[in-house]
């Protein structure tokens, strides 16, 4: 049963298809540039940055493209992508009690 | 149905577009967010998620900053011998691959679901499915391989003792996600081909099963990122 043009209007979020191979063919590339960043054994503030960056590009196409966030109205966007900005006041706070830990531990095993 | 819950009979006036489009979705007398409710649910689910997996990331961040013990390196933890030679993270590499791949099969069952392409639809829902259960088999694969060199939740030859409770954690909690999902999808799969969807009149549940498994797919992007390649 195919009548597309019947459903147009009644059913959301129909984009080409060729939007979607797209997105996943890119998808494969930043996932092969992350693995390689391990592969060629690359190191400290570059490697990091690499693992972000591709990180967050995969991150965004997922969100935007597959899940269909890019197309959805603001109200939806806001209520489901700023929530969870506060989480970067946890792994923030988390870090500096990390830190302070493993100080407190080299003062406590170094005595 | 889908008609109705889109636009409420007597609601002519036009959505706006920006701010104050958020503005008017949030303080108008109706539906705040102009999808199906199904949807916006599993979106709050998801955001419900994102804590949770946030939590368990940044409690593995925290031990692995604060810890004396050197911590085990995940590229030759997780490498693999393969013809003789060591590849390092190779099997997680391949393990990314699959869960990039049935994320790109349930994209197109999406797609095929809003055009009624029912056959089309469960095809790759199914093969969606399968490639998630290819996933966990992988993991299994590789917890039997941790588990058998002696990693455990409260210490490992390794190094660091919480490499083990952060690994077993995080990654069980994903793999306990994926598994659910292709329960889930297996579900919805089967409703698609009897033509429960087509009898309702929407395939939004299509679209709203796809979410979860992006999801899934997502999560596992930052535990890639931050645990295996960090």
């Amino acid at each position: 049963m195919e009548t597309v043009a019947g459903h147009q209007h009644a059913e959301g979020q129909q984009h080409p298809i060729r939007i979607y191979l797209w997105i996943w063919a890119l998808l494969f590339i930043f996932s092969t540039f992350s693995y390689l960043i391990d592969y060629f054994h690359l190191h400290g503030y570059l490697r990091w940055t690499l693992i972000i960056t591709f990180m967050l590009l995969k991150a965004g196409l997922i969100v935007a493209i597959f899940m269909h966030m890019a197309w959805e109205r603001l109200a939806l966007k806001f209520a489901i992508l700023v929530p969870p900005l506060v989480l970067l006041i946890l792994i923030g706070l988390m870090a500096v009690e990390g830190d302070y830990t493993f100080l407190t531990r080299l003062a406590a095993f170094l005595r | 149905m889908a008609e109705n819950a889109l636009t409420p009979a007597g609601d002519s006036t036009p959505a706006l577009a920006g701010l104050p489009g958020v503005v008017s979705d949030w303080s108008a007398d109706k539906q705040a967010f102009p999808v199906p409710w199904g949807k916006a649910m599993m979106w709050i689910f998801l955001l419900s998620d994102t804590f949770i997996f946030t939590c368990f990331l940044t409690s593995y961040m925290n031990v692995r900053i604060s810890t004396t013990v050197p911590w085990p390196n995940p590229s030759e933890v997780f490498s693999l011998n393969i013809g003789g030679a060591r590849i390092p993270l190779i099997l997680i590499a391949i393990m990314t691959m699959v869960l990039i791949t049935s994320s790109g099969t349930m994209a197109m069952a999406v797609n095929f679901g809003y055009r009624r392409h029912r056959a089309n639809t469960t095809a790759l829902m199914l093969i969606t499915a399968a490639f998630g259960a290819t996933f966990v088999g992988m993991q299994a694969f590789e917890w039997t391989k941790l588990i058998r060199e002696g990693v455990r939740p409260w210490g490992n030859p390794l190094g660091a003792a919480q490499f083990g409770s952060s690994f077993f954690m995080i990654t069980g909690f994903h793999g306990l996600h994926v598994s659910a999902g292709v329960i889930y999808l297996t579900v919805v799969a089967l409703r698609v081909w009897r033509g429960f969807y087509d009898r309702k009149g929407s395939y939004e549940t299509v679209e709203v099963a796809g979410l979860y498994w992006h999801f899934v797919d997502l999560v596992w992007v930052f535990i890639f990122a931050f645990f295996y390649l960090w």
